[in-house]
């Protein structure tokens, strides 16, 4: 299996990183080196093996419903790159 | 050709909890911006979901209602896409194995019953809004709704017409305000529908390609958008068109659908299990908890009210079109000393839904509570007032005048029963139209009529028509 | 002081020999004279420092007696704390001042340690040698010229230098054992869900797990009292009753079982981190443990397992960094797909957007099941081969690292081998258990080497116990590195 350039920008986009195409390039030999690694994997026969997706085999802890959190808008938008009137500022979005 | 519509929804109800579904934050609609988004709803780095009980709990409670399949073990996953309004770039949702599988919804049509089948009802979070004011050509984002809990609930597509689209969602609507999971406000978001729109010539088996209506927040709009976007579809394969997949939003201001984005623009989700939440297990006490909880259901009731009260299905079907209609009539006939189911249903059917619909209120608003109301029966039960006088008394009950008895007394409106009474105005009466009598006896029934009305007007319309009747008939005997 | 042992300075004072805000005022002036050539901190605040030492030294006026009361801790830099820097070695959150703290952090607050700073690391602890830092490289203490390890390599190296008497690390593949191992410190990861994971920077959810990093195993096992314990904010974090992890330092170990992981043992480990590994098991055969060879047949996956999962996982665990409501934000910008474009491409560094792009790439569709779902199956069967090798032993024993420190620089342009160097510790926290690494000895270039020990779900007090005995017998631990 190989990653092609359109491969790279396509991924690139889904993940919303800009890559040029010089960088798609090198990036895509690097990771072609990994998923020659990766590939590893598709030796095993793994027929009838449940997928692990947590460490413990323990379910969902419940929360109590109730309002815990006070306003803390201040704090948090002093941090925030663009605000006004208590909002956060994006470049327009279009529907 | 003849077409057949085939229509299946998804609807995203929002629900009743205090706090968001996965964090302490308040979801009380209307607070300024970004003064309900905690850490946990900013996404700030660092911070978990940690799963509010209150979310589960009504799920839960709607798989019972709908017969659903309850799945013991359910999972959240991650669905990742990029958006301002989505804090974290995924929402956290589920994908396989939701918490509801299965289950109908049986819908009134007209005469017509229908069952529509469920696919399935998840849990997830709402997004924040993106407002579109201007802010210097940007756009304002407001995180208060981020972390809301939803609950979609995904039918199968059984509908084939907008009419029965807009009963089904009526009927949902009913039934998730009626078991207290949702507040049922359309305005506010808490009830939205899309729509899965296609076409077939009549008698195809395979569907047709179909296209998605977005987020229609009340049932005209969704009944609007249904027939528009039927007339489109049929009017593009007409001409010789395909139909693309795709997701379209509906104008109100146009009546018309406008493409989102097509098929190939479709996001690529990568959704996967969410490795910050554990696998939910419903254990039998928070089943059984639920089961116990919960009201008897519009279903239920329409079949009781047949069965027990002898009301007909359509009777029974609209005094269970909501929860609050249902109680009203029932805390109605309970408050009658003699029991008269009929009466009471015709009453709120008849005369309060009149006046409710033209005022624009909600049964829940109504200025004449159940009690009263019964009080005014009682007065029709116990002939103190005839049909026409208690209008003219519901009237004045609706105008704040006072209770059914205070209002009688006061106009004076107390039906004539005093037999002595009513035998001097007939006797009255029949002196006065000899020529009425006359007919009377050569055999015309009409003029039989036309001396009760002239005894009615004589009473001032107080007089009890039936014992009028009663007494003129043995009078003119005599 | 500052070659003390944390049971050593805890108890100067106690006994009034010694305030925190002198023990802190001498651990800031190491690090001022040496991290200018060590790079191990990002963030050092000395008024804010003494200013928490001169609480725990007021909390001690007014009768506190906590173990570890005034006693000063470096934190990683992926711990938010309130009122600090909380950059995660990234440009991304160069800007961001964390608003709250990590449980982790509240829980040190708790226990009255001063925080001496943050620590350097890889970028979103993407590395295993501290390369990947925003903030530049950390040096080794033991070689300038060798990389300390990572992703917790700040962390490592402050230690080691004595910059810190302890530091808090994060352990996703072997972030914590892997450079306490290259820096000649104790560094121990506990079983998955024993310690919060809530205020420390997702990397990947699944396996992080936060641990203590000190000279010695008695040092870890008092800095995990404070840590470990339930917290309600993080639901895979585990209820439990509370545990004293030194209770069972002192037990002797004879009669313990070591098991010795025949793929541990097989080509891969250079001759003198072999010769390191043997000579400390013989001295455990001194000590009266018993070895027993155990086989994990499918270890040799973990790390194309671990590529995947943990890419995957944290492909979108870093979509939060957006640059809408912290963090960075590019100057320039079109409209708002370029906004996030040209933020994130400028945000993170080269080794995190690779990570970002496998982990987006194995979860796309049509490609889910063949890597994340045969990724997540083999994760099982690597955790079962654990569960039937613990059946037959106590601990499990070998390297922490296949080498001792390479050089900086030296496998930048190969990320394959980069990721091959954590060969022996993946494994371990894709079956979610408890592991450590304790210094055995110096390799032929004189740089240290590492002894992993491996324990059973929950045996953190039993692997310490293992851990200290060898500890009384060998003196590696004490060893500092000379000039600094």
């Amino acid at each position: 299996m190989s990653l092609s350039l359109e491969d790279i920008q396509r991924i690139a986009r889904l993940a919303r990183i800009r890559v040029s195409e010089t960088e798609a390039a090198q990036t895509g030999e690097q990771l072609n080196g990994i998923f020659k690694l990766i590939e590893q994997m598709q030796a095993v026969d793994t027929g009838g093996v449940a997928p692990m997706a947590h460490a413990q085999e323990v379910y969902q802890r419940l929360r109590e419903d109730a309002v815990t959190e006070p306003n803390r808008r201040e704090a948090f938008q002093a941090i925030a790159p663009q605000t006004e009137a208590g909002l956060y500022l994006v470049p327009k979005v279009i529907e | 050709m003849q077409w057949e519509t085939v229509i299946g929804l998804e609807v995203h109800t929002q629900l009743t909890t205090k706090s968001k579904i996965f964090s302490g934050a308040s979801i009380e609609f209307g607070a300024e911006p970004n003064t309900q988004a905690c850490a946990v709803d900013l996404a700030l780095p660092g911070v978990l979901p940690v799963l509010n009980r209150g979310a589960v709990e009504r799920a839960v409670k709607f798989g019972l209602a709908i017969g659903a399949k309850l799945n013991r073990v359910n999972l959240f996953a991650r669905k990742n896409y990029f958006y301002p309004d989505l804090p974290k770039g995924y929402q956290i949702s589920q994908f396989e194995l939701p918490i509801v599988e299965g289950g109908a919804l049986t819908i009134q049509v007209g005469e017509e019953q229908k069952t529509v089948r469920l696919t399935r009802a998840h849990l997830e979070e709402d997004a924040g809004k993106s407002l579109h004011e201007d802010f210097h050509g940007m756009t304002g984002i407001d995180l208060n709704r981020a972390g809301t809990p939803l609950l979609e609930i995904v039918s199968e597509p059984d509908m084939r017409s907008a009419k029965e689209a807009v009963a089904y969602a009526k009927a949902l609507h009913n039934l998730v305000t009626w078991i207290g999971i949702c507040d049922g406000n359309m305005q506010e978001g808490s009830f939205r529908v899309d729509a899965n729109v296609s076409v077939r010539p009549v008698g195809q088996q395979e569907f047709g390609t179909r296209r998605e209506i977005k987020n229609l927040n009340s049932f005209r709009f969704l009944e609007q958008a249904i027939d528009y976007e039927v007339r489109w579809q049929i009017e593009q394969i007409e001409d010789g068109h395909k139909i693309q997949q795709a997701t379209v939003l509906f104008d109100p201001d146009t009546g018309e659908t406008r493409m989102m984005r097509t098929k190939e623009e479709a996001h690529d989700y990568r959704y996967f299990p969410d490795p910050d939440l554990l696998p939910v297990q419903l254990d039998d006490e928070l089943i059984e908890r639920m089961r116990s909880e919960l009201p008897e259901l519009p279903q239920q009731k329409q079949s009781r009210y047949q069965r027990d009260f002898g009301l007909s299905a359509y009777d029974a079907s609209t005094l269970t079109s909501t929860i609050s209609t249902a109680s009203f009539f029932e805390t109605t006939t309970e408050a009658l000393t003699a029991p008269d189911h009929k009466l009471a249903a015709n009453w709120v059917m008849g005369e309060l839904s009149g006046t409710l619909n033209k005022e624009g209120l909600d049964i829940a608003d109504s200025p004449i509570k159940p009690k009263s109301l019964a009080a005014l029966l009682g007065r029709i039960q116990d002939g103190t007032l005839s049909g026409k006088l208690a209008k003219e008394v519901f009237a004045a009950m609706w105008a704040g005048e006072g209770e059914a008895d205070a209002i009688i007394e006061a106009k004076g409106l107390k039906q004539m029963s005093d037999a002595g009474e009513i035998e001097k105005i007939i006797a009255e009466v029949l002196a006065a139209n000899p020529k009425s009598v006359e007919e009377f006896r050569a055999g015309k029934d009409k003029a039989f009529n036309a001396l009760v009305g002239q005894v009615m007007k004589a009473s001032k319309g107080k007089a009890n028509p039936a014992q009028v009747n009663e007494l003129l008939k043995q009078k003119l005997a005599g | 002081m500052t070659d003390s042992s944390l049971k050593q300075l805890a108890a100067l004072l106690a006994e009034g020999k010694t305030s925190s805000v002198e023990l802190c005022t001498e651990y800031l002036d190491r690090i001022a004279a040496l991290n200018p050539t060590l790079n191990a901190f990002i963030t050092v605040d000395r008024d804010k420092t003494l200013l928490e030492a001169k609480t725990a030294d007021t909390r001690r006026a007014q009768g506190g007696t906590g173990t570890l009361l005034g006693v000063p801790i470096a934190h990683k830099d992926i711990f938010c704390a309130e009122g600090w820097p909380t950059t995660c070695g990234s440009k991304m959150l160069s800007n961001f001042v964390s608003p709250y703290d990590a449980h982790v952090i509240s829980q040190f607050k708790a226990a009255g340690m001063p925080s001496l700073g943050k620590t350097n690391m890889d970028e979103f602890a993407m590395g295993s040698s501290n390369e990947t830092s925003f903030f530049g490289p950390v040096k080794n203490p033991w070689d300038l010229k060798a990389v300390p390890g990572g992703s917790s390599g700040g962390a490592a190296a402050c230690v080691a230098a004595r910059l810190a008497p302890a530091a808090t690390g994060t352990d996703t593949g072997g972030s914590i054992r892997q450079p306490a191992a290259l820096c000649n410190i104790t560094g121990l990861k506990p079983t998955y869900g024993v310690v919060s994971r809530y205020g420390m920077i997702a990397f990947a959810s699944s396996l992080d797990q936060a641990g203590p990093m000190a000279p010695s195993a008695e040092d870890c096992a008092l800095l995990l009292n404070a840590m470990a314990g339930f917290d309600a904010r993080d639901s895979t974090s585990l209820q439990r009753d509370k545990e004293d992890y030194a209770r069972d330092l002192t037990q002797p170990l004879k009669g313990l079982k070591i098991g010795l992981p025949k793929e541990f043992f097989a080509a891969g480990m250079a001759p003198d981190v072999a010769k390191a590994i043997e000579a400390a098991i013989a001295e455990y055969r001194t000590l009266g443990a018993e070895t027993v060879e155990v086989s994990l047949p499918n270890m040799g996956l973990s790390v194309p397992v671990y590529y995947v999962l943990a890419p995957a996982e944290a492909s979108s665990n870093l979509s939060r960094f957006d640059g809408v409501r912290y963090g960075h934000r590019a100057a320039e910008y079109g409209d708002l797909t370029d906004m996030y474009e040209r933020s994130r491409a400028e945000g993170f560094g080269a080794e995190v957007k690779r990570r970002i792009l496998i982990g987006t790439y194995v979860l796309s569709h049509g490609y889910y099941d063949a890597y994340y779902i045969q990724a997540q199956k083999l994760r099982r069967l690597i955790a079962q081969d654990f569960i039937e090798a613990f059946k037959q032993c106590d601990v499990m024993l070998g390297p922490t690292a296949p080498t001792t420190a390479f050089d900086l620089g030296a496998k930048n342009e190969d990320p394959v081998q980069m990721y091959l160097s954590d060969i022996y510790t993946i494994a371990v926290n894709l079956a979610g258990l408890p592991g450590m690494s304790l210094p055995c000895g110096f390799g032929n270039d004189g740089r240290p080497i590492g002894l992993q020990l491996i324990g059973d779900y929950f045996a953190e007090a039993r692997m310490l116990n293992v851990a200290h005995q060898y500890q009384l017998a060998t003196d590696w631990h004490q060893r500092t590195p000379e000039g600094l």
